[in-house]
């Protein structure tokens, strides 16, 4: 059966990728930056995923304020870089993986979170910078290391999905990837954030204390963060800073109990507080001892996944 | 027809773009989006009135367009994602339109945002809402070291609770 390994929280500031496509990581203020990345390559060498589900927004680029979505799945075979005005980034055609993608699809739709298919779709700095920053130097076959499956939130027309419905749909994410058939390692971004606010004459906003607590709550207890008002995401985190609402999709497809492998977290890029984030699902082992029948529904799930494998 | 009030109307120098913003701006945010291509650049530098013509504008938002007035369009139901792409047709970066509408010089915007940007103490509410939400209030106003290690002994404690209530 496929399953879920990992989850990654990443910012996907489009400076950062100008910083890339203009050979600017070596200056000290982008090396500040990169820096906090490298160790996270690293990591996905080792990990080397089959899929990465990227849940990220459009910045009017692919789609505009003629059709809104709130949640589209990518099911293409292969996903180009949009033209974000002056040309598309200089980064390779995303594969898709498009049985993955429209099993997921089927699955969260009788689940009752109404995904709106897209068969052709571009993608934008918002899924491309943070691929950049985990993925690493592009090979020299040209290929991004793994295919995605790309999740589309509106977060730029008030009101996105709360964080309790993207918790929600992370569940059931995590459900129709464990009932494919086909053996597979998934890890699963969400991107977008931390604090910002880049509109109006209160722009530039950033609030260290918040993405901190953001960050510990999204580790240890993402209950916390389920039940945030949208308000608060605004008035705290910036009119822009409600986009970490997608973290919540990646951490509500992860185990209740994770184990953060890194964190880092820099002001500013541009006019945002990168944060970065990698939680691992704990390795299935003998858990007998310590948990004594939880959640028998779950257990149940799980002896049933075990029988379809084998 | 007056706008519809909102919670968050009260956060200062903010304009969310909702979905009555974005039904009354569909027309800048279109003309925006027709920026993305240079022919059509090069149309709308050449007679910009005439240019925006095609959008159906009111003509307050025409005006805001022809002025430059960056706080104005998101007012009249511009979103910055579109709007920054008139900013990029007019060769300036986006540094210079955040401070232009803060109305700070490019430079002091850039020095402040160096510093850790704008806080959000004294920027949260116009009717005084000016107290972090709850889950927030322990920790202390430091900036990095100081902050993370009591968020996280806040949170430690927590869990320490929820597992001796669970004996329980």
């Amino acid at each position: 059966m496929a399953r879920i390994v990992a989850g990654i929280g990443s910012s996907h500031v489009p400076a950062i990728g100008a910083a890339l496509d203009n050979g600017k990581t070596e200056e000290p203020y982008w090396k500040r930056v990169f820096s906090g990345f490298v160790k996270s390559q690293e990591w996905m060498r080792e990990t080397k995923p089959d899929v990465a589900i990227v849940v990220y927004n459009d910045h009017a680029s692919a789609f505009s304020v003629e059709m809104i979505p709130t949640f589209a799945l990518g099911c293409a075979a292969e996903f180009p870089p949009a033209d974000e005005g002056w040309g598309p980034r200089p980064v390779p055609v995303a594969q898709g993986y498009p049985a993955l993608a429209s099993h997921i699809a089927q699955s969260c739709i009788l689940d009752e979170f109404d995904l709106t298919i897209c068969n052709k779709m571009e993608i934008d700095h918002g899924m491309t910078v943070p691929m950049n920053l985990l993925f690493g130097k592009i090979a020299k076959d040209g290929h991004w290391p793994c295919p995605v499956i790309p999740l589309a939130v509106n977060v730029v027309m008030y009101p996105p999905p709360t964080g309790h419905r993207c918790f929600m749909l992370g569940k059931a994410i995590r459900k129709a990837v464990e009932s494919y058939p086909e053996d597979l390692k998934v890890v699963i971004f969400g991107t977008g954030g931390l604090s910002h606010q880049i509109s109006g004459p209160r722009a530039g906003l950033i609030n260290s204390k918040w993405d901190k607590a953001f960050l510990d709550n999204l580790s240890k207890d993402p209950q916390k963060l389920v039940k945030i008002p949208h308000i608060d995401y605004m008035r705290e985190a910036g009119a822009e800073g409600i986009e970490m609402v997608m973290w919540l999709i990646m951490r509500g497809a992860l185990d209740d109990k994770v184990d953060e492998v890194y964190r880092f977290y820099t002001v500013p890029a541009s006019n945002t507080a990168v944060g970065h984030i990698i939680l691992e699902n704990r390795a299935k082992k003998s858990t007998g001892k310590r948990k004594p029948a939880v959640k028998h529904k779950r257990a149940a799930a799980r002896a049933k996944v075990e029988r379809i494998r084998s | 027809m007056a706008r519809e009030q909102h919670d968050y109307d009260d956060i200062p120098g903010t304009f969310v773009f909702d979905a009555e913003r974005s039904r009354q701006g569909f027309g800048i945010n279109m003309f925006c989006m027709s920026l993305m291509k240079d022919e059509n650049r090069k149309a709308f530098k050449a007679n910009e009135a005439e240019y925006l013509k095609k959008f159906n504008l009111t003509p307050e938002q025409t005006d805001a367009v022809l002025k430059r007035d960056y706080n104005r369009m998101l007012e009249l139901g511009g979103n910055i994602y579109f709007t920054a792409k008139l900013g990029a047709t007019d060769g300036h970066s986006f540094q210079h339109l955040a401070a232009v509408m803060t109305g700070a010089s490019q430079p002091d915007y850039a020095a402040m945002m160096l510093a850790g940007g704008r806080s959000v103490e004294g920027n949260r509410s116009r009717s005084g809402k000016n107290a972090p939400p709850k889950y927030l209030a322990a920790a202390p106003a430091k900036k990095a070291a100081g902050g993370k290690p009591k968020v996280k002994a806040k949170s430690t404690k927590a869990k320490v609770k929820s597992k001796s209530a669970k004996r329980k």
